[in-house]
């Protein structure tokens, strides 16, 4: 198994990956940045083409978008079927929903699992797929996908890595995950000159007034990290409680006792400032005050939701953001890309994560005639075939 | 069965039967009563269904967990009186709740 990202691999991946080829690559803060890499729509600073690195073009058999359950299903069909695959997910870390939302959530509808946690699924379905070496790319967005040839694609992300693939697999749930813009009003209107949702160059923050909004990790982390470099911190969140790991709130908490930086509790209820320049952020406290945090510079966390993205630019029909499909084998309008699990819609769709298996194994069986048009493809069982069994590593 | 009364921010009250063991959240989107969202159908995982609950209903109700808690951190204008309406389970007891909804959510 390979796992490419532009940052380290997650701890999760790590463990799974323990002895196999895993290309890392070194950040100053590998956490905050992978973090940040998730947040696409709304701005970052700078834009995130300006070091997108340019590698080669990489050849593969299917390119799966969206490393969900679906999609790591998809990898052990299309595997058992001599297909190749590569995955691009926009997050940090494989699972996609499962990894993100309910990571800690019991599931109780997989067949033959009474009962099994987000990240319990997607650690075994990684052990599932293990045979067939699949090499991920995280922290990338699909960006475009265009037709090259009968069929052959070229997909692009927007970390500038280009795919040649036979097959597209969109798995993508609903959507990609982006940061959520918070409940402020007029705060489009700083966005990109004043309110950022993510940090690529922290020097872009050296000598502000800065405000950071928000009680996870994301806000604990680059309070900590941007405090000496800016002229002055401050952190907001609505109650003295944070989610954020407890060794983070301690280092806050001694900052603000020290008097190196300013904590206050209360949400952000009106933005003052003139041609997208913050000016200052007018805070209710928990006594239903309103005061007045002078800052020129906003990031606010507040959290990721998924957006579709640039799905609509595909060239694949959309049904109130969803991608029909027929249910032989779940293609789309345009031969060769297929889509599977939450993202797809056909009379009778159920959202479930079994739906999402079935249309997988029935998908990998008309890639295979786009990917080998001249073979033809015997039906086995993983019961009884011998040569099934040798790709699983069992026989 | 209780009678749920949805107020919505501009004072206009909005009452549906909703059967036991369904959510207050549930008994919205099933009744389209407008301003409760739920983007996420009600797993904890967004701040799209938050209510303000009636003063004289806070008790009964109960406080929110700490998940639920962690969630409301993404709400909008979040008050003492805030829950998220999926994780709010009708009964009985429940019956005459008024709930208000937020000017937006999250």
């Amino acid at each position: 198994m390979q796992l490419h990202g532009n940052g380290r691999a997650p701890q999760e991946a790590r463990r799974w990956l323990d002895g196999l080829w895993v290309i890392p690559a070194v950040r100053a803060f590998p956490r905050q940045r992978k973090r940040a890499r998730c947040l696409k729509t709304l701005p970052e600073y700078p834009p995130i083409s300006e070091d997108g690195e340019m590698s080669e073009t990489i050849q593969t058999d299917v390119l799966i978008i969206g490393a969900g359950p679906c999609g790591l299903f998809a990898v052990f069909e299309l595997g058992l079927l001599d297909m190749k695959v590569h995955l691009v997910d926009i997050l940090d870390k494989i699972g996609g929903q499962c990894a993100e939302l309910y990571p800690e959530k019991p599931i109780y509808d997989i067949p033959g699992i009474p009962m099994v946690t987000g990240h319990g699924l997607t650690e075994s379905l990684m052990e599932q797929i293990k045979p067939f070496n699949p090499t991920f790319h995280l922290n990338e967005m699909v960006e475009s996908i265009e037709k090259i040839g009968d069929p052959l694609f070229r997909v692009t992300t927007d970390a500038g890595q280009v795919f040649e693939a036979k097959v597209v697999v969109i798995s993508a749930g609903g959507g990609s995950f982006q940061p959520k813009r918070p409940p402020v009003p007029g705060i489009e209107a700083y966005e990109g000159v004043s309110v950022f949702y993510a940090v690529r160059k922290m020097e872009h923050f050296r000598d502000k007034d800065l405000l950071i909004v928000g009680g996870g990790d994301s806000a604990l982390d680059w309070t900590l990290n941007l405090h000496p470099i800016a002229r002055r911190v401050t952190l907001l969140h609505r109650r003295d409680d944070f989610r954020a790991a407890p060794h983070s709130v301690e280092q806050m908490r001694a900052l603000v006792a020290s008097g190196k930086m300013d904590l206050k509790i209360g949400q952000v209820t009106e933005l003052h400032g003139e041609n997208g320049q913050l000016a200052g952020a007018m805070v209710k406290g928990t006594d239903n005050a309103v005061t007045r945090v002078d800052c020129n510079t906003m990031l606010p966390f507040f959290g990721l939701t998924m957006k579709l993205g640039p799905i609509a630019n595909w060239g694949v029909s959309l049904e109130n953001n969803l991608i029909p499909v027929e249910t032989a084998s779940f293609e789309t309008n345009v031969p060769g890309i297929f889509a599977i699990g939450d993202i797809n819609t056909y009379p009778g769709k159920l959202k479930l994560i079994l739906s999402g298996f079935h249309e997988g194994a029935l998908m990998a069986q008309k890639a295979h005639r786009y990917v080998y048009p001249d073979k033809r493809l015997v039906f086995q069982y993983t019961t009884s075939s011998s040569s099934l069994q040798k790709k699983l590593g069992v026989n | 069965m209780a009678k749920i009364y949805y107020v919505d921010h501009t004072g206009e009250t909005r009452i549906v039967d909703v059967e036991n063991g369904a959510t207050v959240m549930e008994g919205a989107i099933r009744n389209a009563i407008p301003g409760i969202e739920a983007e996420c159908g009600g797993a904890c995982a967004c701040a799209t269904c938050h209510v303000y609950v009636d003063e004289a209903w806070r008790e009964k109700v109960g406080n929110p967990t700490p998940m639920e808690e962690d969630m409301l951190d993404f709400g909008y204008d979040v008050r003492p009186n805030s829950r998220l309406s999926c994780q709010i389970k009708v009964s009985d007891e429940l019956d005459g709740l008024i709930v208000t909804t937020p000017e937006r959510q999250a």
